[in-house]
């Protein structure tokens, strides 16, 4: 392989011809692979490309019976009456603070979860604990929504008659907009944070012995072993996916939001996603709303390249 | 951490509260699952008293016997069953190729396919335009609609692309193609069978996906009939309470009517999350480490 590779770089170029025939004669020989890649291929083109292709709905006034090419264009008509809005900067506020409340305290849990499990000793207990906080990641976003209302129901759930025990005045979570976000933040943690210890841990299982034995000789304890040795090494982790979680800032996850919302805690719980599908799907306002995705889609992806940036110039962790 | 040297006091002290704090950790997760199905096995006014806070009161069966007569959620349960097994299906034949020929360094064109792909992750056509062209293609309300628009993640490829170019050697597939071997056997007969747990780590990320996802039967099925379980999951748990709370003034005899009738709804709600989540809880300790091993894979950055 090396020496083949040489052979085409010499004669690349006195003799074109053969470096042509060379990539002909490679792409004959794995011309399965082209087979095995075509559904993936086309699964791509068709359902990832073919709707980029219909962005251009953001643009034009959307007729069914005339297409998506007879459609006239309107240019940013769209753009422009949903900026004018009067509830733009409501879906921007409560997209931004739910993402950022979500970022707050669902990123800092599960590294702390991990170092503790790291610091366990392998054993029943330690396997137990891990077992049992990964389980929710299983249940579905349905059921959890479901969860969430009969706990929280406030005649009937086992938290407002906690609270009452304790003394207290049980607010209304389900329909106070006050409750929503803490409500949405929490129950995600709840379900998220044990399964996103795992990558920690396989962070944490990589540390070098030697450190914590050499730090022990030298009379560290556990917590300066943890501060000093543990969290160093799980930075890079921890940098990858801040930056994927910032390019999702607009992009909260709507399918739970979209179960928890009803019409009392709607100034709280609409965000940008939201609107889209009402406005798109349920209003059937299909170029409207195809023109608000589209400002979600270049923000998220403006975020994640301006955070990739400024990660790149700190550090070498970055994603590309 | 298993240490030679003794624990000093403050490590001890130290690792107490790292006990209390895991243990918190873990009475918190299993508290409201303990708490559910107890729950669906207790007496409704127990339980909607919040007499019953931890071990089963007053047992009653209720709830199940409302559940398994409820034709919608058997279904449901059926259908979800199909889409998850040709779903789960569909996915593994396009990912599982397409990341094997993606692994393979002399395949001319993997950066610009994985540059293709990859595009997808950051930027796509958004809600409206998907479903249009779902449409478009006449899969509306069919089964299609459901498993073809999810047939493949970009996560998932690369994690199983990952694991064919760190777990099976570079000379295994040089000595088959210097004796003549096809790439398509060469992938059926050699590297499929040594791949066994990269299919298991799909198959699992890819069923559950399917099983729990309702959000596409919601925009793209209109009848009842192909719900989907999550989907009358959805009614069951998320609509009628919904509609319960917004509940006026009336009189008394139809006011005690509706609580009772409230109490077995609340009963059958706990049984149908308990029927519906079942499946997947009873696997999943048996399957952790093959999860645990899909996520360790996509952590080495590839």
């Amino acid at each position: 392989m090396q020496e083949a590779k040489g052979i085409v770089t010499g004669s690349v170029l006195p003799v074109p011809d053969k470096l042509k025939s060379r990539v002909w004669k490679r792409i004959v020989q794995n011309w399965e692979l082209y087979l095995f890649i075509a559904p993936a291929f086309f699964y791509f083109l068709i359902f990832s490309y073919g709707p980029m292709y219909g962005i251009q709905i953001a643009f034009k006034n959307f007729i069914p019976t005339k297409g998506i090419l007879g459609s006239p264009w309107v240019g940013f008509d769209h753009f422009v009456r949903f900026f004018d809005s009067y509830y733009f900067w409501d879906l921007i506020w409560n997209t931004l603070s739910i993402s950022l409340y979500e970022l707050a305290i669902g990123f800092p849990v599960p590294i702390i979860l991990a170092l503790a499990f790291n610091e366990l000793k392998a054993g029943f207990f330690k396997r137990t604990a891990q077992t049992v906080t990964y389980a929710p990641h299983f249940i579905s976003v349905v059921v959890m929504a479901g969860m969430i209302i009969t706990f929280l129901s406030p005649s009937t759930g086992i938290v407002t008659h906690f609270i009452e025990w304790m003394g207290f005045d049980a607010p209304d979570f389900l329909t106070d907009p006050k409750w929503f976000k803490t409500m949405y933040v929490f129950s995600g943690v709840w379900q998220s944070a044990g399964w996103g210890t795992i990558i920690y841990l396989a962070a944490l299982s990589g540390v070098d012995p030697g450190l914590h034995e050499a730090a022990i000789i030298d009379g560290a304890s556990r917590f300066q072993r943890v501060r000093h040795i543990n969290i160093p090494t799980l930075v890079p982790t921890m940098t990858i996916l801040l930056i994927l979680n910032m390019g999702s800032l607009l992009g909260v996850g709507f399918e739970k939001i979209l179960l928890l919302q009803n019409s009392l805690n709607m100034e709280s719980s609409d965000v940008i996603s939201t609107f889209v599908y009402r406005s798109g799907l349920v209003d059937a306002q299909y170029s409207f709303s195809t023109a608000i995705g589209l400002f979600n889609s270049v923000i998220n992806a403006i975020v994640l390249i301006v955070v990739n940036q400024i990660v790149r110039r700190t550090n070498e962790n970055s994603l590309w | 951490m298993t240490s030679a040297v003794k624990e000093s006091g403050r490590d001890k002290l130290f690792l107490i509260f790292n006990y209390i704090y895991v243990f918190l950790a873990f009475i918190i997760v299993a508290y409201p699952v303990i708490y559910m199905i107890s729950a669906s096995i207790s007496d409704p006014k127990l339980v909607g008293s919040g007499e019953m806070w931890l071990w089963p009161k007053g047992i009653t069966f209720e709830g199940y016997q409302r559940v398994f007569q409820n034709s919608s959620i058997w279904t449901g349960y059926g259908n979800t069953i199909l889409y998850t097994v040709v779903g789960t299906a569909i996915n593994l034949f396009v990912t599982l190729p397409a990341a094997y020929a993606l692994s393979r360094k002399d395949f001319l064109g993997r950066n610009f396919f994985m540059g293709m792909f990859l595009v997808t992750m950051f930027f796509g056509g958004g809600l409206v335009p998907s479903y249009l062209l779902v449409k478009e293609l006449g899969m509306v309300n069919t089964m299609w609609a459901i498993v073809i628009p999810s047939a493949a993640s970009i996560w998932n490829i690369i994690v199983s692309r990952t694991f064919f170019q760190s777990s099976i050697p570079k000379e295994l597939q040089e000595a088959a193609q210097i004796d003549g071997c096809t790439n398509l056997r060469l992938f059926m007969k050699i590297i499929l069978p040594l791949s066994m747990p990269i299919i298991a780590v799909m198959a699992l990320f890819y069923g559950v996906g399917n099983w729990n996802s309702y959000f596409s039967a919601l925009i793209y099925l209109n009848e009842a009939e192909k719900y989907p379980l999550q989907l009358v999951l959805r009614q069951i748990l998320v609509l009628q309470e919904m509609s319960a709370q917004g509940g006026g003034s009336m009189d008394a005899s139809t006011a005690s009517a509706l609580n009772n009738k409230a109490e077995i709804a609340a009963l059958v709600k706990y049984a149908v999350i308990i029927v519906a989540t079942a499946p997947i809880i009873a696997i999943y300790p048996f399957l952790q480490r093959y999860f645990v091993q899909g996520v360790m894979i996509g952590s080495v950055k590839g």
